[in-house]
């Protein structure tokens, strides 16, 4: 680099850093980055710890099932099997219903998808773990939630084909799904908006003297958002009942997580700077997500105020429907991930218990596989993308309350066009 | 070349020519873009010159702006125009405002560029056509083309000008022209048979601010940008009307003249845009054509545009603004008395 002011040439040059991953396609997988710590080693505080005295936890990493397939440590929440088994189905069904839709799309079924492979964990066990009438305001990688409370899968096939009996009245993207009945906030495409309704949702909740907490996701790439820190920042100075996560998967698109600079401190971490307790789990341990979630829950429920926890997770296959994650990360990657599959240590947890078998699980598997085939089977025969609509008037309904002129207007202007085209070809 | 291919020469040819020239944004480093615009940029000219960026858009923007104060030529990417409003009080406050504020003392030369439009099934948030609400700030230009030539040479010229741009691409062009019909087959840029598509490799510019006569008429002029130039030329088609088709190209600058002098010529205007119609930019076409040219205008100027709602997934085409509306709107003109 030449010198740009040569009065200045004892200087040292400044340089700009660029973070780079681990490893490129090409290379060899390295997850030497990251610390697995040992699972039960990490202590649990009491509920109204004050943030000053957990200020290492969020450089540990809380695990509840070991290597050995066993829950210990104090997180594990000390589930019965018959819970940890429909725990297992909702991850289970969410990976069929994903697998299945994912083709789907690929056959021109749909305009887009997208799966949560890999972090069935997280949504399945907060789904569970949290009352009715707690408002989750999820990503589009938390169907779990769903498929944990039996949501009907025709019903979420239809949104996703946009047919005649979406419940959305095809007004909004395939997944980006909203069940007010199930505890489900809006999905809206664009990132880290809803982090901010939780923390107002649940101030709203505290002012009512109400016993509803909230919980909300944003990705490791959304912390960057300034909708994270706005969030962050009201949380803790109305010290909200809410639960707010990082679903650090290791990926934005194809952006590693460190563009939104984990490299120093933990995304976890963050929360220190706001005063209240932050926790890394480990996302694809069933059972540190549930006891994880219980404890953040009983702050909130006891007015001890927000908890921050960055759920470790890999994304386990692409982005969406249109990425190619082969093109930016080593293609084995994913089976390189050390804190394994989630649905696979449940299962084996569950075998260890002696609760399960592989018969049972290949059973399951069919099972929600056929559930899935004929919920499909179901919404296809209302129709697919294209096929089926809603009727047009829904177009125009939902902008207000009430239709204003333009709507009335648009409206007639459309119908009368379309009679005068159809009129015309008679 | 196709558009996406003239884009990445664009930048290509700039950072080659000009070390300030750098370009960030989300994914746009390694991987080059979602729609691969920068694709190898990072390869060719390094680490430095085109990177990754944070997932925050007013991040993006403001970084930007300090970047050009410095004296830098950032070519920053918003991935979907949908997502630019995170960074609009950088754009409207900030960019727009730095040289005035600073009376000259500092300026904001950035290029925003960021794909834009519907057409694609992206739903609500993968859809909108934003240009009104920059073309309302001064201080900021709108540059919009239509097919690969200019999408390259207004690229150049939107990174030498010195003021912050906003660069909207047609992301339904991208591939191939589209005129509106979708169950019409594709054509791609090579197939097209479009002088358009032929790109040179070199460096040139398309000046800002100057519209193109993509079809001379004397019937009525049609004033669209994107990807309703080529919905024009079909709807225009359809309608056996002989119709002047202008494409503004940028609309900040706007080319007033070229629009005075077709609509004087023609007596007649329809102005088609993608964006919903109430406060949309052709309200301010209309006004403009109006205040000009009234003693000219036979028939009332017309406005076809999106309906007023949010971009319905299900019912894209139902909105989407297509050549049979505007043949409707161009036969009603010169049947007007
Ligand atoms: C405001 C905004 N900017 C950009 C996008 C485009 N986009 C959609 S998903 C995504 C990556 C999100 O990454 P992360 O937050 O880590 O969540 P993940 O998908 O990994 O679960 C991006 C950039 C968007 N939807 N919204």
């Amino acid at each position: 680099m030449p010198n740009p002011d040569p009065t200045k040439s004892n200087l040292p040059r400044l340089e700009l850093h660029i973070p780079e991953p681990p490893s490129r396609p090409g290379e060899e997988v390295t997850f030497a980055h990251v610390n697995r710590g040992e699972a039960g080693a990490v202590r649990r505080p009491d509920i109204a710890v004050h943030e000053s005295e957990v200020r290492d936890l969020p450089y540990e990493l809380i695990r509840v099932l070991d290597d050995d397939d066993k829950a210990v440590g104090p997180w594990d929440p000390k589930l019965a099997p018959e819970t940890l088994i429909k725990g297992l189905r909702a991850m289970m069904l969410t990976r069929a219903f994903d697998d299945r839709l994912f083709r789907a799309h690929r056959q021109g079924k749909t305009s887009f998808y997208m799966k949560s492979t890999g972090e069935e964990a997280i949504a399945a066990a907060q789904s569970m773990a949290l009352d009715k009438g707690d408002m989750f305001f999820p990503t589009y990688r938390a169907s779990a939630w769903l498929h944990a409370r039996n949501y009907p899968l025709t019903t979420m096939c239809n949104q996703i084909f946009s047919n005649a009996e979406d419940p959305l009245a095809g007004k909004q993207l395939p997944i980006l799904f909203s069940a007010r009945d199930y505890d489900f906030y809006s999905i809206s495409g664009n990132l880290g908006v809803r982090f901010v309704h939780a923390v107002g949702w649940a101030m709203a909740s505290a002012y009512k003297n109400d016993t509803k907490i909230s919980l909300a996701y944003v990705g490791d790439g959304t912390t960057a958002e300034g909708d994270f820190h706005e969030a962050m920042t009201f949380a803790a100075a109305y010290r909200a009942p809410t639960i707010l996560c990082v679903t650090n998967n290791q990926y934005a698109i194809s952006s590693f997580a460190g563009f939104a600079a984990p490299e120093r401190l933990p995304f976890a971490a963050k929360a220190l700077a706001y005063g209240f307790p932050g926790i890394k789990v480990d996302g694809n341990d069933f059972l540190a997500v549930w006891g994880a979630t219980q404890w953040a829950a009983e702050r909130a429920r006891t007015n001890n105020g927000p908890t921050l926890i960055e759920f470790y997770t890999y994304r386990a296959e692409g982005h969406s429907t249109s990425d190619d994650p082969s093109a930016y990360r080593p293609k084995d990657e994913a089976a390189h991930w050390p804190l394994g599959d989630p649905v696979d240590r449940l299962k084996k947890h569950l075998i260890v218990l002696g609760a399960w078998d592989e018969d049972k699980h290949t059973a399951l598997e069919a099972e929600l596989k056929e559930q899935v085939k004929v919920a499909v089977k179901e919404a296809e025969a209302v129709g697919t993308l294209g096929q089926s609509k809603p009727p047009i008037e829904e177009m125009f309904e939902d902008v207000f309350a009430e239709k204003d002129w333009r709507l009335k207007e648009q409206e007639r202007d459309l119908k009368a066009r379309r009679a005068a085209r159809e009129g015309g070809a008679a | 070349m196709n558009m996406i291919q003239a884009l990445n020469s664009a930048l290509d040819v700039m950072m080659e020519r000009d070390p300030d020239v750098l370009v960030f944004g989300e994914d746009v480093g390694y991987f080059g873009g979602v729609f691969r615009v920068t694709e190898g940029l990072q390869k060719k000219h390094g680490l430095t010159r085109c990177f990754d960026a944070p997932l925050t858009e007013g991040g993006i923007i403001g970084a930007a702006i300090g970047m050009g104060a410095y004296g830098l030529k950032p070519v920053p990417e918003i991935q979907f125009a949908d997502y630019i409003l995170p960074a609009y009080d950088q754009l409207v406050s900030e960019a727009a405002r730095l040289r005035y504020r600073s009376n000259g003392e500092f300026c904001a030369p950035v290029t925003v560029r960021t794909p834009y439009g519907g057409g694609i099934f992206g739903g609500q948030t993968h859809s909108q056509s934003p240009e009104a609400i920059f073309a309302h700030v001064t201080g900021l230009k709108t540059v919009i083309p239509s097919n690969p030539y200019d999408a390259k040479g207004l690229l150049i010229a939107s990174i030498e000008c010195d003021d912050p741009v906003i660069f909207l691409e047609p992301k339904r062009l991208y591939n191939g022209p589209f005129y509106g019909r979708p169950d019409e087959e594709l054509k791609t840029w090579d197939k097209s048979g479009l002088a358009s598509a032929d790109v040179p490799t070199g460096h040139y510019e398309v000046p800002l601010g100057r519209a193109s006569i993509v079809r001379e008429g004397s019937e009525v002029t049609v004033l669209a940008y994107g990807t309703m130039v080529h919905v024009a030329e079909a709807g225009i088609r359809d309608s056996g009307v002989d119709a002047e088709l202008i494409d503004l190209r940028s609309i900040v600058p706007l080319d007033i003249d070229a629009i005075t002098a077709s609509v004087r010529k023609t007596g007649r205007c329809v102005i088609l845009h993608e964006a919903s119609r109430f406060g949309g930019f052709g309200g301010e076409l209309s006004a403009l054509v109006q205040e000009r040219c009234f003693d000219h205008l036979r028939s009332p100027i017309q406005r076809i545009a999106g309906y007023d709602m949010p971009y319905p997934h299900a019912f894209e085409w139902d909105y989407f603004p297509g050549p049979i509306r505007l043949a409707e709107a161009l036969q009603s003109a010169v049947e007007y008395r």
